[in-house]
């Protein structure tokens, strides 16, 4: 990988996580315990711990570029075992309302087939698209 | 006893199996259920964002429902709808300057500042009815069914609002216990089954949830009892251990017909399972 | 007469009338941002007239039930946003007033026999109805007073009767739509409800059905041509001197002599 410089400075990335999540991940200490219990990691490009130190080195548009916050299923089980007490899943939630509150989807309702739509339980549908949608 | 009840969207249509059979429990150990009136759907997914409160209302609305119609405690069943509602119920107990926000929004309805208790159904069961009255009920114990109990994330994360201390799970497995039942130590009771990623990355889901299932095979357990709707969904796809809502286990164990379990909106066999045991 | 000072004029709309009540005093509105006097006895919709706007498209039946003319408006000094039709809400002092003709929303094409009388149809056709987050702007913008969040809960519930008998009042202004945070057309899920509803829910009249029969089966054939077959004056005799129920005769017990055709 080359060397990328973050353009914007890495503290007001961390303000803006900070002030969506309440969660500091400058405490983050890299020991790998989010990325050993998440239930998705292998499906995501970047496992969460790889995904926090992005965020701590300011590389937001590569942050941007991974699929972990659209991987992440909320279970919170990073959350309880993270050592030095970071909420995960809040942070993940950060990244994700960053791309959401520009008015951009992950997942299209209107793409879903009538039968994707009713074989799933409601929750399902109420959940995936407060998580996955504008 | 009269209990207030939320059922949640998903209790009244794809998993009404989950809502008859713990209604028809319920009756069955003497309470009056009494759903609350004009509910909507509390949203499924507590809101994680510190600024955004406009998705913590629904809950918040619900909890409203209850107070105004006189309910100090009210029940819950599917696990998504119970934290949903429980973290919402924390957030405007403790949270003040939220609790203005969002009590302000909502100009048409009573202020609420967390006065209602919001209860899981098995909190519920062995709390204010207990495993002993259960178990003077139970007219056909599912002697020696192995059933390993699972809680999903929502159960007992985040550790506020769990329903039990994490990493113990004695309040399920005290409920197999008093229905007859064996309950299965299998270290994927507290795992995720990918939850709503079933719309985003279903092949994720997939994975976690053999995982589960796999896990509950190898530790010998036969049947899985569950409490949530999606976990059914995601399980459910598995077919090597046979997935019931817990309720469906109750109202065997109390010999209530089967009809009240809806067996058929099951994915896989649940009824001839049990059936099969002579527990039908 | 001061500003503030009530008139004698009966406080009711004058509706279309352009003829105001005697004594009736004009008020300020603001129509899209600009003053007007106005007629304080006129419904928003005429004073619009009465400033001189016309109306080509965003007005109707000017009844009240043709959903053509929601209006939203606010008051001086009221963070408040509040709707009506513009044919029904008599204008107020420093109201300012703006039309919504038409509100884009999405509507699903759909054909009622195929798509059958379960809840999942309509999640099929509109899923976006999972996007509530039941924060109730609908309601607060309904002019019809329909509770919109209410029945948008039957329908995520699956609850297809409640939802059609609850969204009944519905004129489909669209005004609901305007405010939603979710992005989703209620007044057309609620009409796909209320179709689905008549189509398959709604009990059927088992008579209705009878009859349908004996009408193909040709029983009344005959009849219908002896009746289009004959000439004016007998056919006025005919009717005048029918058999008819009596005004107070109680409630299903009269019977016609001739049953021929019942």
């Amino acid at each position: 990988m080359s060397v990328i410089i973050p353009k914007k400075s890495a503290d007001e990335f961390f303000e803006k996580i900070k002030e969506l999540s309440g969660q500091d991940i400058k405490l983050c200490m890299q020991c790998g315990t989010c990325s050993a219990s998440c239930p998705m990691s292998e499906h995501m490009k970047c496992t969460p711990r790889k995904a926090i130190h992005l965020a701590q080195l300011g590389m937001d548009e590569m942050l941007h570029e991974q699929n972990t916050c659209w991987v992440c299923a909320s279970c919170h089980t990073c959350s309880v075992r993270c050592p030095r007490g970071i909420d995960l899943a809040r942070v993940m939630e950060a990244v994700r309302q960053l791309t959401l509150r520009k008015n951009e989807n992950f997942i299209e309702p209107s793409k879903m087939t009538a039968e994707e739509i009713k074989n799933c339980p409601q929750i399902a549908l109420v959940a995936g698209f407060r998580k996955l949608t504008s | 006893m009269k209990i207030k009840y939320y059922p949640g969207c998903t209790l009244k249509y794809k998993a009404k199996n989950l809502e008859d059979s713990a209604v028809a429990s319920l009756e069955a150990l003497g309470c009056e259920v009494e759903e609350i009136e004009r509910w909507n759907c509390c949203g499924a997914v507590y809101s994680l964002a510190e600024d955004d409160l406009i998705h913590k209302v629904a809950p918040v609305r619900d909890l409203i429902r209850v107070k105004e119609q006189g309910g100090d405690k009210v029940v819950t069943i599917c696990s998504m709808c119970y934290n949903t509602l429980a973290r919402a119920n924390l957030m405007m107990k403790e949270d003040e300057e939220k609790r203005d926000t969002i009590n302000r929004f909502m100009d048409e309805e009573i202020d609420y500042a967390g006065e209602v208790e919001v209860l899981h159904l098995l909190t519920f069961l062995r709390d204010e009815i207990g495993w002993d009255k259960v178990k003077e009920k139970v007219k056909k114990p599912l002697t020696d069914l192995k059933v390993a109990p699972y809680y999903g994330c929502t159960l007992q994360r985040p550790e506020e609002v769990g329903i039990e201390p994490l990493g113990s799970f004695e309040l399920m497995s005290g409920f197999l216990e008093a229905i007859g039942a064996i309950p299965v130590d299998f270290p994927g009771a507290a795992m995720c089954c990918g939850s709503y990623q079933v719309l985003g990355n279903a092949e994720a889901v997939q994975d976690a949830a053999g995982k589960i299932i796999s896990t509950a095979q190898t530790a010998g357990a036969e049947a899985l009892a569950a409490s949530c709707p999606l976990c059914e969904y995601n399980l459910g796809k598995e077919q090597d251990v046979q997935i019931f809502y817990f309720t469906q286990l109750l109202a065997a164990a109390l010999g209530l017909d089967a009809e009240v379990s809806r067996f058929e909106l099951n994915t896989g066999n649940a009824g001839e399972l049990l059936k099969r045991k002579n527990f039908l | 007469m001061s500003e503030t000072e009530k008139t004698q004029a009966p406080k009711m709309a004058t509706g279309d009338r352009a003829i105001l009540p005697e004594g009736a005093r004009t008020i300020p509105v603001y129509i899209m941002g600009k003053r007007y006097e106005v007629p304080e006895t006129l419904t928003i919709m005429k004073a619009m007239e009465y400033s001189g706007f016309k109306f080509v498209r965003g007005a109707g039946c000017r009844g009240g039930i043709c959903g053509a003319c929601p209006t939203v408006y606010r008051k001086a000094g009221d963070y408040k946003i509040y709707f009506g039709l513009a044919c029904q809400t008599v204008v107020e002092p420093d109201m300012f007033l703006a039309q919504i003709p038409f509100y884009p929303a999405n509507r699903t094409a759909y054909d009622l026999e195929e798509i059958g009388g379960e809840a999942d149809a309509v999640h099929a056709l509109y899923p976006e109805v999972f996007r509530c987050v039941a924060c109730n702007n609908c309601t607060k913008a309904c002019p019809m007073d329909v509770d919109v969040l209410a029945y948008i809960s039957a329908v995520k519930q699956g609850d297809m009767a409640k939802a059609a008998e609850i969204s009944f009042d519905c004129i489909q202004c669209g005004m609901c739509a305007s405010r939603c945070m979710g992005e989703m057309p209620q007044f057309h899920i609620g009409q796909l409800v209320r179709r689905i509803y008549g189509r398959y829910i709604q009990p059927q009249a088992e008579h209705l059905k009878k009859r349908v029969e004996e009408i193909n089966s040709g029983k009344y054939d005959k009849m219908l041509e002896d009746l289009t077959s004959m000439s004016k004056e007998k056919l006025t005799k005919l009717y005048t001197e029918r058999e008819r129920e009596p005004d107070l005769a109680p409630s299903g017990e009269w019977m016609p002599e001739d049953t021929q055709y019942l």
